[in-house]
Formats: structure tokens, sequence, C-alpha cells
């Protein structure tokens, strides 16, 4: 209710919308996404995927309990901006060591508070997400624009350099030590190693430009590929590397960005959401069991549904597949039959893959919540099964001729 | 998984009477679980005995049976009816008793009937206190708590008074006593002292059914949070909505004012509630459907403890739905049938499945409504005893916006902070000392507190715990006001802010008064453009595109109001439950959606009106989405009505249609009724009977000289703006007099005075008389009886007779608690010839066009008339159900232009005859009304007085329908209080100017086979006319053993026959103790003389044990037969 100074949001299709200053004062460019949580802006802003995108949250109410030391999922926060409608004037929680605006302050974020998110969100529905400014330092729209126009775009942008770990790290185990796992950093959260920590695997998190023989020098017994943001179609490196780890038939688990790899390296291709999915509620079907879990959700790309491309994965629809229409067959890929194991309900966006014939399985919604619902909790359970050769004893059939394609090389 | 194909008839059980607890939240929720059955193709039946209900009109089920929620009735629809399932879980705690005592009683497994939704397992772990602590303890293991047992308060359950003071020996003092199976946390609550524990853990244990009360450690000042959940028999699990309360624990949360989503959690702290919600649910093993988990969260480190679970839809899971567009009970029936969650599309995006949480991006505040007022000497802290009566609900795109307009939408004196004075020496220090005590309206106190300089800190103390947060949303407030005040101008930028902030223009006039008021602000706003906007509950955040219309203001930069073309009509609900305007009001908003959704709107003639309702309170039937075409969730106030009818009618006629072609003002109540001249006064075609005319009809010089002129009488009356002219008015017609305000419901603030210092007391008390509003002395016409009459009439002056009720109880009883019949059964076709003769020439006196509600009393065969209202009456649903004949629907009709002749011809009314010519063997239907003394304490304790007067006091009704008098009686006693008692041990005390009366009902009762106790004097009579009797002193008399008090409270007695002594005040003090005792005791207590001679018939009916059931389809195709 204190007023403050004005700052104006501008979309690179001209539409604007006038706030006040939120965080840091100046100027920002990103691509603007809407997250649709209620709860958990800390791990949003700390979340690496959200690298170079405005956040537009749809939550009303912004900074209610503040920030604390132990909810970061990064070392930062990485959002490029942030579009809040009511930041809270007081942080109220006993685990609170300081309020969020300072916080956003303090790392040189830029938001917008007082916008009418609701519209700006049926908007980005509508148009798909789009290039966006904020300023509170600029107060002509058109000169906004204009800068707006020159941002660079997400689709072939190649991030994970600019997020990932200078420096390799372990993450320990809790208690007795099970197995060792090497996890690319292409924008990892910190939740990541503590599931697996938390099944006695130690994780040595590596560098982005990692090789096969940096990995296999962990001593790792699986390999994990992280979250990140970006255009999966740039990330021809990680591609190769998953590449390899197939032919090493080495397990091999990826979430979301790590997911849009594994799917390029079996030979998919990724495309381009209209809007994307980012928020904590979004159903998934897990097609094995055919039980539904309710997931936490941040991607704006996803694996094209292999051989049904156009039909499928060409725009995003709710209620695209409705089930019935999603086909429900083993592809085959150079590394051997492949399913699509888990679909998300709304729009039938491909969100989760298994190889057959390698052990490999990917998901690209986010297990590891942070923020978000835990029922997707038991992949991790399955990873580790996976690891120790439990999982079915898909992994260890001979049948296929497993190297086949290799010469032609990735996508 | 598709659907069962094994269930294809289904026993559908309601909730039946409103009480404290459990309301009209569970007509909506079986509304909507029978319209889901039908669809899938299942024969239902419905057991339900609140005739005020939309479930129970006939077309809702395929055999209807308004009886008795008991046992032994629902055995004998069973047994009729032959189902193959019984749904228990849409109709409250009392559905889900009822399934349990039939499953014990094995009479489900006598018919092979199969409990859905619910098991007996499950029912039993989720309401045994022991059992569940158990079942918590076991998740949080799962969870991988390390100790399991911080989840639950430490507690034990007891099952006598030694049990319980060994277990607060261990625990200390406070602690909490919760009895087991009892609804809405009746007899619960805290004991700071020993005292209170004596008192309250006796009062548990006697309320349980199992006599068994849970002590538990206090968790008093924790943060309290709800989760709703969802359960499909393939275990897919999804939370639909968390709600927070603003006053934290030691508030029951249905006195406390919430807010969803969770305001105050992070994701961890919200996730770990998720986990342990979601763990316990499916160890306890809900199957299907909904459930609700209370959860109480220590501000200072976050421990989690679960309090409770109710395996079954209930008054949150209706706020839940309200509040995320999710509609649970709907879900609840699919899932109860087979269905999962993925196969059930969400409702409101249509494309994508229910298998999903709704996430808002918006805020929705609920406040409670409460009746103190109406009990007077009831203890008015809030406790962990539910004691309001209704609760609005409102939505905003912030807190202070959404807490604003649910402020405004109570509809109390108080519309919102600063809208009435402070209190006269209102200091920071003793706000804050106001603060430790919780009550109604403590929201107001945490504003002063706060505007008089206290810290946030300090409030958090005071007010024992309510989150900083939520404090700092308030001060910000009150920073907003210091602003407002100090303004030079109120200018657009300041008054944009102020409007996002949720302040009314009332509020703004208050601040600023040189604005001319509340017209005069909005002629400021409005001439600055500055209108609020209307958003869309879409369950998802606009994530997808939502199909349904279901809207809520906000002073924000986009609409989303989709322009129509048809003709609309805006019909004005009832805001919050509140004792005088429940149910049955919005009973008659529901069915005039239903007329006009049908009706044909003239010109093209293709399609029906299109249909706008608006209203606050989320229990209802009339704000569930799929009841009219378009629904605002909004405060009934000038304010914002004015809008959602400016924002319909712009976009109405912008798409070329003619916009808003009617406001329908007349069947929510007094409230839309009170909008009615200024609404026209703006523009706003008010249809149906006119403001004028209801003004006719309320002022009383008006009304009086319409009566003269028509030749009817009326009791001689006067008006008064001090005492000395009441006591000149009094004098004039003489003693008794009833004296109350004008414009009012319910009989607020209504009393029957007997000598000068009673009325000069009363005048003294009425602190708000003025010349516009002054006090109305009646004469008041004692041993009359009463007579209610429903009526319509047309613009061409014709009049439908829709029912004419008889009181049993004489006159002086407000309607709305005494209990009538219809047809009348003692009165002369003379008297009902006279009474259409009046009705008539007060319907065309008036110029109704609509509803009319009459109330007659009958003295030495003269009709007098006592008011008259051109509205819907509480009783339309009753006579609807009693005659089967909509008039609720024909009243909205004959609004919009149609007249009867032509509804005559459609066949919405019968081709002839009317509800004044019931055929001779047309079934007697009796109207009970259910009273809330029970749920009331004194502050040291004791029972309230039941006794009866001219102020309404009842929550609600039941209906009572069978072939003569007798056995609708009985089944109206069964409904509302438990059964009439068919032997043991009766207790008489009554007034000697009754006893002359009594001697016939209490011989018969004693040939009866029941034993007689009374006191001295009333021994004295019956003895005399050889009625044996065994005489017991009152408690006030000397004397050894037991007096009359103790006896009641002992349990020894069956049934309390008591009757005022003496006249004015006396007659309220004398037979007090004896009737809150009855009422601690829970005992049946009659009052009243005809209430005694009706008691015996009932009594009759059931010794004879010849009940039937039959439902309404049969009934009423009888009548219209007959007609």
């Amino acid at each position: 209710m204190v007023k403050r100074r004005p700052a104006i949001l501008v979309l690179e299709d001209g539409r604007t919308f006038q706030g006040e200053a939120y965080g840091s004062v100046g100027e920002t460019f990103g691509e603007a996404v809407f997250n649709t949580g209620m709860t958990g802006y800390q791990e949003t802003l700390t979340d690496p995927s959200y690298h170079r995108q405005v956040v537009v949250q749809t939550a009303p109410h912004i900074g209610n309990t503040g920030v604390n030391g132990e909810d970061d999922e990064s070392s930062r926060i990485w959002v490029a901006g942030y579009v809040v409608r009511d930041p809270a004037r007081i942080g109220s929680n006993w685990r609170a060591s300081g309020g969020l605006e300072d916080r956003l302050a303090a790392e040189g974020v830029v938001g917008i508070a007082g916008v009418d998110t609701r519209a700006l969100t049926r908007h980005l529905r509508e148009r798909g997400a789009m290039r966006v400014g904020i300023s509170s330092v600029e107060e002509d729209p058109r000169a906004l624009l204009a800068r707006v126009r020159q941002a660079p775009e997400m689709v072939g942008a190649d991030l994970s350099a600019e997020v990932t770990t200078a420096e390799p790290y372990v993450v320990k185990a809790d208690g007795e030590h099970r197995f060792t796992v090497a996890a690319l950093d292409l924008g990892i959260k910190r939740n990541v190693p503590r599931r697996l920590a938390a099944r006695g695997v130690t994780t040595h998190v590596l560098p982005a430009t990692s090789t096969i023989d940096d990995l296999l020098a962990t001593g790792a017994d699986a390999v994990f590929f992280s979250p990140g943001p970006g255009d999966p179609a740039t990330a021809d490196g990680p591609v190769a590397l998953a590449r390899e780890v197939l032919n090493r038939r080495i397990p091999l688990f990826g979430i979301c960005f790590g997911s849009q790899i594994l799917g390029r390296a079996l030979g998919f291709g990724t495309y381009k959401l209209g809007y994307g999915h980012r928020g904590i509620n979004q159903p998934v079907l897990d097609r094995s069991t055919g039980k539904v879990e309710v997931t936490s959700h941040n991607h704006g790309f996803a694996v094209a549904w292999p051989g049904r491309e156009q039909e499928l994965s060409a725009v995003q629809v709710p209620g695209a597949g409705s089930g019935a229409v999603v086909p429900d067959q083993v592809i085959d890929t150079e590394f051997g039959g492949v399913e699509v194991s888990h679909v998300c309900l709304n729009d039938n966006v491909v969100e989760g893959l298994r190889a057959k014939d390698v052990p490999a399985f990917t998901v690209q919604y986010h297990p590891e919540a942070a923020a978000g619902p835990h029922d997707a909790d038991y992949l991790f359970d399955r990873f580790a099964e996976l690891i120790e050769g439990r999982a079915l004893g898909q992994g260890r059939s001979e049948g296929r001729a497993l190297y086949r394609n290799q010469s032609e090389g990735g996508n | 998984m598709p659907k069962r194909s094994d269930l294809k008839h289904i026993l559908v059980i309601g909730s039946g009477p409103i009480v404290i607890g459990q309301a009209c939240e569970f007509d909506y929720s079986g509304t909507q679980a029978c319209r889901v059955l039908r669809s899938e193709g299942i024969r239902v039946s419905l057991v339900n005995s609140n005739p005020a209900t939309i479930m129970t009109d006939p077309e809702f089920a395929d055999a209807t049976y308004v009886e008795p929620i008991t046992p032994e009735f629902v055995e004998l629809v069973i047994a009729k009816e032959r189902p193959d399932a019984i749904l228990p879980t849409l109709g409250g705690q009392t559905a889900l008793n009822t399934a349990v005592a039939l499953h014990e009683a094995g009479v489900l497994e006598k018919y092979g009937v199969e409990l859905i939704g619910a098991n007996i397992d499950a029912i039993n772990r989720g309401e045994d206190r022991q059992l569940f602590k158990d079942i918590v303890a076991k998740a949080g293991a799962r969870l991988g708590y390390e100790d399991p047992s911080t989840l639950v308060p430490r507690s034990r359950v007891c099952h006598s008074m030694d049990e319980v003071r060994e277990t607060v020996a261990e625990l200390g003092l406070p602690v909490v006593i919760r009895p087991s199976f009892t609804m809405g946390g009746l007899g619960s609550g805290m004991a700071h002292t020993q005292e209170d524990l004596e008192r309250i853990a006796g009062d548990g244990l006697a309320a349980s059914p199992v006599h068994e009360v849970l002590i538990e450690e206090s968790v008093l000042g924790w943060k309290e949070y709800e989760l709703e959940l969802m359960r499909d028999r393939h275990d897919n699990v999804v939370v639909v909505c968390s709600i927070e309360n603003v006053d934290p624990m030691g508030v029951h949360t249905g006195d406390s004012v919430t807010v969803a989503p969770a305001m105050t959690l992070t994701d961890r702290e919200y996730q770990r509630l998720r986990d342990l919600g979601i763990a316990v649910l499916r160890e306890v093993g809900v199957d299907t459907g909904g459930c609700n988990i209370q959860f109480a969260v220590n501000p200072a480190d976050g421990r989690i403890v679960v309090i409770e679970m109710n395996p079954r839809v209930s008054r949150s899971s209706a706020l839940a739905s309200k509040a995320t567009g999710f509609p649970i009970a709907k879900i609840a029936a699919k899932l109860a049938i087979g269905y999962t969650l993925d196969e059930i599309p969400n409702d409101i995006t249509l494309k994508t499945p229910a298998a999903f949480e709704p996430t808002l991006d918006y805020v929705v505040v609920k406040i409670p409504r409460f009746a103190f007022e109406k009990f007077p000497g009831a203890d008015a802290e809030l406790t962990t005893t539910m004691k309001s009566v209704g609760e609005a609900m409102s939505l905003g795109r912030n807190f202070t916006e959404a807490l604003n307009k649910a402020m405004r939408s109570m509809e109390t004196k108080a519309g919102g902070f600063w809208s009435v004075p402070d209190p006269v020496g209102a200091t920071k220090e003793n706000t804050l000392a106001a603060l430790r005590t919780p009550h109604d309206g403590r929201l107001y106190t945490v504003e002063r507190a706060l505007r008089l300089g206290a810290s946030i800190a300090e409030v958090a103390a005071a007010s024992g715990g309510i989150d900083p947060w939520f404090l700092d949303q308030i001060a910000g407030l009150v920073e907003l006001r210091a602003e407002i005040v100090a303004a030079p101008v109120l200018d657009a930028e300041l008054l944009r802010r102020a409007k996002r902030a949720g302040l009314s223009d009332r509020q703004l006039a208050a601040l600023r008064p040189e604005l001319a008021a509340e017209d005069g602000v909005r002629t400021l706003r409005h001439r600055l453009d500055i209108r609020p906007v209307y958003k869309t509950v879409d369950t998802c955040a606009a994530e997808f595109e939502a199909t349904t219309p279901y809207h809520y203001s906000s002073y924000d930069l986009e609409t989303e109001v989709v322009g129509s073309a048809r003709p609309k009509v805006l019909i004005l609900g009832s805001g919050p439950n509140r004792i005088g305007q429940g149910i049955e009001f919005d009973y008659s908003c529901v069915h005039a959606v239903q007329a006009l959704r049908a009706a044909p709107a003239g010109g093209a003639g293709t399609g029906g009106y299109e249909t706008v309702m608006v209203n606050c309170n989320p229990e209802t039937v009339s704000t569930d989405y799929d009841t009219a075409d378009r629904l605002y969730f909004e405060p009934l106030t000038f304010e914002d009505v004015l809008e959602v009818w400016h924002a319909e009618d712009t976009s109405g006629k912008a798409a070329g249609g003619p916009g808003v072609v009617g406001v329908i003002v007349q069947l929510g109540g007094q409230t839309p009724l009170g909008l009615a001249q200024r609404l026209k006064d703006a523009g706003v075609p008010v249809v149906g009977t006119s403001p004028e005319s209801i003004h006719l009809a309320e002022e009383r010089g008006a009304f009086g000289a319409l009566l003269t002129r028509a030749g009817l009488r009326a009791p001689s009356y006067g008006l008064a703006t001090s005492y000395d002219e009441a006591k000149a008015i009094a004098d004039e017609i003489g003693y008794p007099v009833l004296v109350r305000p004008s414009y009012v419901l319910g009989g607020r603030g209504m009393e029957i005075v007997y000598d000068d210092a009673t009325l000069r007391g009363y005048i003294g008390r009425a602190t708000d008389i003025s010349p516009d509003h002054p006090v109305l002395v009646d004469r008041f016409l004692d041993d009359a009886v009463e007579i209610d009459v429903d009526a319509l009439c047309d613009a061409d002056g014709e009049v439908y007779l829709g029912g004419v009720m008889e009181h049993i109880e004489e006159a002086g009883i407000h309607s709305g608690d005494s209990s009538c019949t219809l047809p009348p059964i003692t009165l002369a076709g003379s008297h009902l010839a006279e009474v259409r003769r009046y009705t008539e020439s007060i319907a065309r006196g008036i110029g109704v066009r609509g509803l009319l509600n009459v109330q007659y009393a009958l003295k030495d065969d003269v009709l007098y008339v006592l008011e008259a209202n051109p509205r819907a009456s509480r009783t339309v649903p009753f006579v609807s159900k009693a005659t089967a004949v909509p008039l609720a629907k024909a009243a909205a009709r004959i609004a919009l232009g149609a007249t009867i002749a032509e509804l005559r011809a459609e066949g919405l009314l019968p081709e002839t005859g009317d509800g004044g010519t019931m055929p001779a063997d047309a079934p007697i239907a009796v109207k009970e009304a259910v009273l809330p003394f029970k749920r009331f304490r004194t502050p040291t304790g004791k029972g309230i007085d039941s006794l009866l007067g001219p102020e309404m006091k009842s929550t609600g009704e039941v209906m009572g329908i069978d072939t003569n008098f007798g056995h609708a009686f009985a089944k109206s006693q069964s409904a509302a209080y438990g059964s009439l008692p068919t032997g043991g041990r009766i207790f008489v005390s009554v007034a000697n100017r009754d006893k002359r009366a009594m001697i016939f009902p209490i011989k018969r009762l004693a040939d009866l086979g029941f034993e007689i106790v009374a006191t001295t004097g009333t021994a004295e009579v019956l003895r005399r006319h050889g009625i044996a009797c065994e005489q017991i002193r009152k408690h006030y008399e000397a004397g050894e053993g037991e007096d009359a008090v103790s006896m009641i409270l002992g349990g020894d007695v069956a049934l309390v026959l008591n009757t005022p002594q003496g006249s004015g005040a006396s007659a309220r003090s004398d037979g007090y103790e004896i009737r809150s005792a009855a009422v601690t005791a829970d005992i049946p207590c009659i009052t009243t003389v005809p209430g005694a001679a009706a008691a015996v018939m009932g009594i009759e009916a059931r010794i004879r044990g010849d009940m039937r059931v039959r439902p309404l389809q049969e009934l009423h195709a009888a009548l219209r037969a007959a007609q």
C-alpha cells in the first residue's frame, strides 16, 4: 500500500503494463514466463533453470515468509527479472533470516510490482512466452520496446556454461555410502544431490563441459543429467556425452533439461512449447502404473512425441491428447526400444522416457520438487534400483544392436 | 477405471435441519451428488427431513423421502426402496452417524446394502481419537519422522471423570476436551481451571454418544491450517485447497476468520503438511472421496501436530469448492461410483482432468457470522465449540481486498473498518486487553489497537498468536487510512490505491466527510473512471482458458466479463446465513434461476433469460457456479451490486443485447429488499413488487391506512421515538404490548411487554431509535391462533393462495420458531374464506407482483392482520413441498411479467384451485423449528434459557408429512429433536393460567403409562383430577432430597412440560433453571399448551408404532390428481 517508484513492463509484442519498482531499481530483459506455484518463491528465484527468464508469479502475495538460509536451490538468484502483484511488507516465519525485497535488491534483481499479473499471464498463455523488458529508469515504453526486441531469444540459447559449476564438488551420502553418481551440472538444484544422498548416494557434481573420462574418473556407478536453462537443440556437448554414457550402458537418469538431452541422444526432436509448464500442480501419468502424480514443472521445451511430432507436439493445447490418442508403443532407436513413460495429463506433453534396452530413464518434470509436491520422489528410488541392477533386467538385455547407428552420430 | 456397473440404485442421506455446525453446505454437496448420480443413469433415493433444501425438490431424486434422518426411519426407507448402496459422506456428521448406526444394527447387512464413499473402519479410525492418534504416528513413521509421537498432542481418551482428573494431573492445565462423535465440536472446550475441567469434561462425556472424551495437551495459540484432500480408488490423491486460520488455535475453525490459500507457509512447510495429510488419509483408509485434515503448527519452531480429520465432505470442503472452483462433492460422488480422478474432466477448463491441484491467483477470506444478540446471557467468547450461525466468503486479488469485502458482506451494523465510531474511551491498553479474549469482530479490535499505537508484536502477543503477516496487512490499512485522512484532496491515484486495498465507498466516506457520504464518493469515483474489473475463478491461475463465468470483483487492470446479447436477470441472494435469514431464501433464489433459465424471455423466444446470481455465502446452492448462467461472488452491498449490474448491463448492451432487463430483490430476504429503493433510484430495473410498494407494506402508517381503507382489522398500534410516547400508546391500547424496531427480519429486538418498567427498560436499550427508525408498539393478542399465508399476486391483481399455515404455538412466539401445520387443522371454512379475502385485499392494496407473506392472528373468531411482507418468506419452500407447487418459480416469472393465468396454462401453477383449497385427504405437513440452545452456555457454564418469544431463535426447520396430524407431528419431532418418548417419566410444571388447559393432555399421558412428576402447584391440580403424580420441589424451594433441576440433569426424565409462570419479566426467569436443565440434558422441553397437545398426539402415534414412509413424488402425484 506504500507508494513506490514507477516502473514499466513491455512485452515484445508491444503490450505494456504499468507498475512500481520492486527489488533493484534498473532495467532488465529476458523471456517472460509465468509460474503458478502458490508456495516456493525462494526456490523458484534460485533455480538456475530460470536464468535469463523474467518470472511472473501468478500467486498474488509474494515474500510473506521472507527468505531463509535453507531454501535456496543454488548459490544465487537466477531470474532475470521478477513480476509480482503484491509484495509482502514484512516476512513472517520462524526460519526467516531477512526480507525478500532486500535480497532481490542485494542481488541486483530488477522487479516490478503492482502489475495485473493475471492479465499478463492470460496474454502469455494466448500469445506464448516472449521477450520482455522491465524498467524503473525508463519512462518511455517505446524506447524500452526497442531494446526488448534487441534482446536475445530463448530459442537457440546455449546457457549451460553460464549456470554450471566452475569446479567439481562432492555431496556425500547420508549415512552408509551405497553408490556414486556423476552429475553433469547444466543448472542443477541443490535438492537433487540431497534426495540422492538420502538413498546412500554420493554425488560428484561436474561442470557442463566435462568429458566421459571426467565422469568415469569419479568412479561413478551411474550418471545424472541435471535440469537447466536454454534450448536443448544447442546442447551438442551434453548430447554427445549422453550417447557415450548410453554406449557404455552406464545407468543414466535425467531431469528436465537432462531429459531433453536424453531425448536428443536417442534421436528424438525437441521443441519449444507455447508457454511452457511452470508450476507445482501439474498432473503426470506414470504409464507403467496408471497412477497420477502431482508434480513440479519448469520447462519451456519438451521432447517431441517420437514419430508424431506434427500431430501432438506442434502446439501446446490443453486436452490435445486426452489419453486416447497417446500412442502406446515402444519406439525403435539406435539404443533399442524406448517408451514414453510419463505424460502430462493437461496437454499430453512427453514428461518421461524410458529405454528398454539400456539402463536409462528421464523425466521432464522435477521429482526433487523444491518447490512442489513430493509425489514423484519414488523416481530417485527407481534410479537407485537401476544402479543396483535390480531394475527389471531390462538394462542387461543384450538382444539389440546397440551400436548400429553409432557412425551417424547425434543430432 | 470406469464406473462400477453393479450400482443401479443409491440412497443418499442428507443432513437434516440447519443447525450450528451443519448448515446448507450439505444441501450444496447433496444436490451435486444427486445430480451426478442421476446423470450417470443411477436411480437415486434420498432421505432428508429439511424441506428448505434444493436436494429435496422432487426433480433431484427418483424417490425423495422428507423423513427423519434416524436409523428407525432410514431403515423404513431401505426396506421400501431396497437400494444397492448408501452414500453417507455428503450429509455431514448426521448422515455418517446414521450410516454407522445402521451398520451396527445389522440393517445394512440384512438388506444387502453396501456403504460407498467410506467404509466403517475408516470412519471409526477417523473419528475415534485413540485410533486416530495411532494412525498419525504410523503415517509419520512411514514418512520418516524420527519421533512420530510429536505429530499429535499428548493426550488420553477418558471414559469417566476420574480418568479425566488423573490425565490432567499429568498433562497440566490448560487442556483441551473433545468428545467423540459429536459435530461442530459440540461439547468441546478448553479448561484453564479445575472448575472448567469438571464442567466441560462432564458435559462432553454426556454429549458423546459413546461417553468418551479426549483430554489433550494445549496447542493454544499455534497456527491452524486445514487441507482438503480427495482420493480415488486407484490411490490417486490431490490436495484441493489449503486454508489458514487467521485466528490461531483455540477458536473453532468454523468461528475463525480463514484464508485460502495458506498465506504464511514456505513451500517446505506446506509440503510437510501435504505429505502428512496424504499419508494419514491412506492410513485411515478413506477409499474414495473427500476428506479434511486439520493441523496446528508451532510458530516458534514449526512443529506440526495433526488435530483431526473428517472422512467426509465438510463445511470446509464447501468453502474449498467455492474458493477454488473444484467441486469436491460432485467429484466425490463420481469417485464413489468408481471413476478415478484422471477420468473426470475439470469442470471449469473442461479440457484438463480433475486429477490436479487447483492453484489460486487471488485470495479468499471467510468470516463467520454470529448471533449472540439473540441469546442474551450466552457467553460470547469464541472457543473450540462452534457458535457461529453462518459465514460469508469473498475473493480479492489481495488479502486486504478480500478481507474488506468479507467484512462488509457480514451485514452487521459495522460495514468494515471505520464505518462505525470506536467504542467510547478506547485506549491502546484497553483495546489490547480486549484482544485477549477471542470474540466476534476481533479484527476490528486488531485494527483499533494498531491505530492507537500498538506495535505488531504487541498485537500478536495480545491476540494470542495472530500471525504478524496478517497484522502487518491490517497495519498497512491503518497507514493508508492516515494518508487518506491527511490528503488535501482524494485524488485519482490515492482513490485507486484505496480501492485496490478493498475499501468501500462507505468506508472512504467515513474518512472524508466532505465527499457527502457514500454517494459522493461513488460519484467522484465514477467521474475518475475508477471501477472494478471482474476476474474469473478458473482453478489454474489462468494457465488454461476457463469456460465457466464464475467472477469476483477486483480493482485491477483487465476485466474478463464476456458480453452476451441475451436478456439478463440479476438475482440477489441473501448473504450469510443468520437466524431469521437462512437457507429458505437461498432456496427461493435458486428456484428463480431455474424458472428464468427455462422461461421464454420474450422477443425471439429462443432460450430463457441469462441468469446472473450475486451472493457471498459459500455454503449455498445459489453460489454453485452450476446454478446460474453467471455467478458473481460479491458482497450484497449497494456499491458492490451496482457495479455488477453496471458490468453486466454495459457488456450486454455492447454485445448488441438488451443488457439487464430485471433485478430480482424479493427472494433473498431482507438483505436485497433493503437495497431495492436505492437500486431503483440509481436506474437499475428492479422487477417484481416495486420499492414503493415494499415501503407501503413496511411503513406502519401507510400500511395501517391501507388496512383501514380495505376494512381489515389489525391490532391497535402506535409509533414511538421516546419512552413517553411509547407509554402513552401503551396506556391507550392496553398491556400487553408487542414492541419492536421497524424494518426487521426474524423478530430482531422484538419483545412482549406487560408493564411500564419493562417498557422503559426496552426503550432504554434500543439505542438506535430515531425519528427515521421509530419503535412500533402493538397491542398483543394473548391466546390467539396465529396463521401464516404465502400468496402470489400478479399485475392483474389475481391472487393465488400458496398455502395457509396454522401455528401450533399461540401468537407471540415468532413464526420462525413455531411449529405449524399445512393444511390448517382447526380452522373452519369461514376462517379460510376470511383469510383469502384479507390476503387478496392486502396484495392488491400493496401492489404485489410476486410473493407476499401475511401473518394473521385469530382471536375469538376475529381475524387480525399482524404484518405483511411483500417478499419470499421463510415458509416458501415448506409450502412448496407440502402443496407440490413451486411458488418461488412462479414469483420469479410474475416479476418478469407473467400472469397467474399464464402460469396456470403453462402448468407451473395448478390449472384450478390453490393452496387455500386443498383436498380433504391432502397429507398433513408439520413444520418444526430447530433451536440452538444447547450450543450456548453462560460465562459461568450454565445452559441458557430455551423459552420462546417474539424474537426468532431457531436456526433451521424440519418437515414431517403424513396422512394425519399425529403421525406428521411425531415425525417432525423425531427429525428435529430425536424421537418423542414412548414411556418413562415426564416432568410437569405449568403456569397457573395454563393449568386448566393442561389437565387433559397430562391425563392422557398418564393413561399412556407415563410416570408424572410435578411441582407443588401443578401436582395439586393434577391430583384433584385424579392423575397420580409424584411431587418434587423447585430448585429454589427449601427442602430435602432431589429438586426438579437436579432430577432433569440426572437424566431420569424423558420429557419436560414447562409453561412460563406469571407475566412479563418474571415469566422469563421462573422456569429458566428448569428449561436450561432440559437443554443441558438434551431432553425435549415443551413450553406451550398447544405444543403439549400436539406432543400427546405424536406420542400416541409412536406408541401405535405404525409409522410409514412415502416419497414426495407419490404424495405430490396424489395431490395433483385430487386438484
